[in-house]
């Protein structure tokens, strides 16, 4: 079997499971929520409208939007239950994921709900009150058992939108199929996306049939078909969330990772070391760049690689650029004080944007330094990844060179580099310790004003195991190891289109190749 | 006698519009009253004060001495069997689970209302191994025979009707109806029925009101309201039944001669 395959399969329980688990909890807890909301508005007219234009509002934020808000407001109410209560939760994970889906998921529960409690034939309504029901009576025995048709096919709209929107809690740090697609985007690995997809696709489509059984049982009446759809839905959650069961044991140590390759392979690398010690160690991979410093700070995650300059610029806000190594000393005390992180040390390579240009093109127009560039910059196209256009760091640079590009793009860094290639950006926002400026010929042009801080990797480790001997002694062969020669052919192995290597392959060589493992063990 | 059913200057009103009213209307025990009127005189809202299912806007409901405003709407209901237009079978409990409705409201246990549904089955005619079907699976009489059987099941003793036979065919009608009067005098019920039917008011009812415009502009028993001397607007009425047998007597004796 395809080796990226065979790696898929192997990841398949974990993040099956935890995409089951996470559907099911918000579509029970969604369907708790909007069936009583559902009476009470098919009861009140005057509630209808907002609670039916709230669910619609829900509706139009994107899914990655919604997920992603759901971190800071939890942030900020932990932040809350600290101060009166004493007590803080995790606001990475399971918690935003549920809440951004269970929000998600209620406008078709909530709009089948109200159409179909008010879609009840008026003369059964009638007959029922005729005879002597309460209110309670007539909703339970008559309007309700009537609308369930109705009301179960917006369960099912809402089973087949919550699975497929699952995938997108990757990001916040949840585990579901979506580590598939959000790790094969970053790395090109096709098999991986098209697995993910292919799995989530798999999973809404059996539940959507199940549920369908269901709801055409409840319209024909026919009681065999409630139950096999019934039956099916509890086999096959039992079935989804069996890995999960088995394997209870809590790690020891969480080692988490933004979303692109060279994160990956890094955290491969310090997952390496700790179980070299013997340690049980998890990951949580796919983090935002913002996200990733505070999950650390709030002891979510053990330990990640930043760099200085992200930290320096966007975490502490700083704007000038004292140079290399007073930011380092500098930030090693602010972040201490401030936050209680700890900077392990340097892993010895910088990754810092960089403007970059495809060799033969900066040649022919003659550029070799930014300035250079920003005097033809207004007949030039800029392709950046999706977030440096609103970084500190183009602002900088827009104001020590008064750059003015004639359009700007902006790209996944995958498609970023094919704009490049293709010369349908002229100039992209790189990153110095990729693979791919030296294997497609590119040049980094040098920043002679010094606009950019530097962006030395740095180990961070979090408040509360900043006293952790184990972990601190497992990461420190990792200090000042790695070159970024040997980090740029890493990255590439990974990036290239053809005999990619996973993550964890890369990692593998680069320890050897770095010394950090004797070549004779496999 | 004492009355079953009392209006006492009742009427009914859709914001500043007075529909009904006001009137009043007393009702003996054991009486058959149809009200007979036209579509939008106000005889159905009349039926609906009765059970609270269209509260009066003033005026005073007594049922069984007893006004209807000093308890739950749903208690007074419960004692009251009603029929409706539409039937209003509910489409998804089989026969006998809507005959069992009322029983089941009232707190029967199982074996008490299992017999009844019985004997309610055999009481409209109804053979008893329907009482598994759903209301979708019968014609249009049998579904009006289980939603007469349905108003009967917790042994009521005033019946409403509205309109009850309306939907069916004139020989089905005209059966049902028959058999209905007939379980009226065995049971000794009270029974209150709506149509604008106003043979059907002539045949079954001891007792017609007629309503025009919100008001009763008669009230009286079948043969002194087709005794002459009757206002024009209840002439008008009486007419057409009777102009109707008399041409069919006419036919008929020539079929013979």
């Amino acid at each position: 079997m395809d080796e990226r395959l065979a790696d898929a399969f192997s990841r398949f329980p974990g993040y099956f499971s935890a995409h089951v688990l996470l559907s099911v909890c918000a579509l029970a807890l969604s369907f708790a929520i909007s069936l009583p909301l559902a009476v009470a508005a098919s009861r009140n007219a005057a509630i209808r409208w907002p609670v039916l234009l709230f669910a619609s509002l829900i509706q139009t934020i994107p899914g990655l939007a919604l997920l992603a808000l759901f971190y800071p407001l939890l942030l900020a109410i932990s932040a809350l239950t600290q101060a009166w209560f004493g007590f803080g939760f995790t606001a990475l994970g399971f918690k935003p994921a549920l809440c951004a889906l269970t929000l998600y998921a209620m406008l078709p529960i909530l709009r089948n709900g109200v159409t179909g409690i008010l879609g009840v034939d008026a003369a059964a309504v009638e007959a029922a009150r005729g005879m002597g029901m309460t209110d309670r009576q007539s909703l339970l025995r008559v309007e309700l058992p009537l609308a369930a048709p109705v009301i179960m096919a917006g369960v099912r709209t809402a089973a087949v939108w919550t699975i497929g929107a699952a995938t997108l809690a990757t990001p916040v740090g949840q585990t579901s199929l979506g580590n598939y697609i959000f790790s094969g985007l970053q790395t090109e690995n096709w098999v991986f996306v098209l697995f993910g997809c292919a799995a989530s696709a798999g999973l809404a489509l059996a539940a959507d049939q199940l549920l369908g059984l269901v709801e055409s049982g409840l319209a024909q009446r026919s009681p065999w078909r409630i139950w096999a759809g019934a039956i099916g839905l509890v086999v096959g959650i039992a079935a989804g969330l069996s890995p999960l069961l088995a394997s209870q044991t809590k790690p020891a140590y969480v080692v988490g990772a933004k979303n692109f390759s060279e994160q990956y392979i890094l955290a491969e690398m310090m997952a390496d070391q700790l179980q070299a010690k013997g340690a049980l160690v998890s990951r949580k991979e796919d983090l935002g760049s913002a996200t990733a410093y505070h999950a650390l700070a709030a002891g979510e995650i053990d330990a990640y690689v930043d760099y200085t300059g992200t930290l320096w610029t966007n975490v502490l806000k700083r704007k000038d650029n004292p140079g290399r190594l007073a930011v380092l000393q500098q930030l090693t005390a602010e972040l201490k004080k401030r936050d209680g992180v700890v900077i392990l040390g340097t892993v010895g390579f910088e990754n810092a944007y960089a403007l970059t240009m495809r060799a033969d093109r900066a040649k022919a127009l003659g550029i070799t330094d930014i300035s250079g560039l920003a005097a033809q910059a207004p007949n030039l196209t800029i392709g950046a990844d999706l977030e440096f256009l609103s970084r500190p760091e183009w602002a900088a640079l827009r104001g020590a060179y008064d750059i003015q590009f004639k359009h700007q793009t902006t790209y996944q860094p995958t498609f970023m580099y094919r704009a490049l290639a293709d010369g349908e950006a002229d100039v992209i926002s790189a990153f110095s310790s990729d693979g791919r400026i030296a294997a497609d010929h590119l040049i980094i042009l040098s920043d002679p004003k010094g606009a950019i801080p530097p962006y030395d990797a740095v180990i961070l480790i979090s408040p509360k195991r900043a006293g952790d001997q184990r972990l601190l002694a497992a990461l420190a062969p990792l200090v000042g190891r790695i070159p970024v020669s040997a980090m740029q052919q890493a990255n590439y192995t990974v990036d290239r289109d053809q005999n990619k290597a996973t993550p964890a392959q890369a990692a593998k060589a680069l320890e050897q190749k770095v010394g950090l493992r004797p070549a004779s063990r496999k | 006698m004492a009355a079953m059913i009392e209006l006492k200057s009742v009427t009914k009103a859709y914001g500043a519009q007075r529909a009904v009213g006001p009137f009043d209307l007393s009702i003996a025990k054991a009486q058959f009253v149809a009200l007979l009127g036209g579509s939008g005189s106000g005889k159905t809202t009349t039926l609906k004060m009765i059970n609270g299912l269209a509260p009066a806007t003033s005026g005073e409901v007594l049922v069984e001495g007893r006004s209807i405003a000093e308890e739950p709407p749903w208690r007074v209901r419960r004692r009251i069997g009603y029929v409706f237009q539409e039937i209003g079978l509910f489409p998804h409990m089989s026969v006998a689970e809507n005959i069992a409705v009322g029983p089941r409201l009232a707190g029967w246990d199982v074996p008490r209302i299992a017999a009844r549904t019985t004997e309610l089955l055999d009481l409209v005619s109804l053979p008893r191994d329907i009482a598994a079907r759903l209301p979708a699976a019968l014609s249009g009489g049998q579904r009006q025979r289980v939603g007469v059987a349905r108003a009967l099941a917790a042994q009521p003793s005033i019946m409403l009707m509205d309109e009850p036979f309306g939907a069916l065919d004139p020989v089905t009608r005209d059966a049902l109806g028959a058999e209905y009067r007939a379980l009226h005098e065995r049971l000794g019920l009270t029974t209150v029925m709506v149509t604008h039917d106003v043979m059907e008011a002539l045949l079954l009812a001891d007792r017609i009101v007629i309503l025009e415009a919100g008001n009763i502009i008669a009230d009286g028993a079948p043969a002194q309201l087709l005794a002459p001397g009757q206002p024009d607007a209840v002439k008008a009425l009486m007419d057409t039944p009777r102009r109707q047998a008399q041409r069919v007597a006419a036919l008929a004796e020539s079929a013979h001669g």
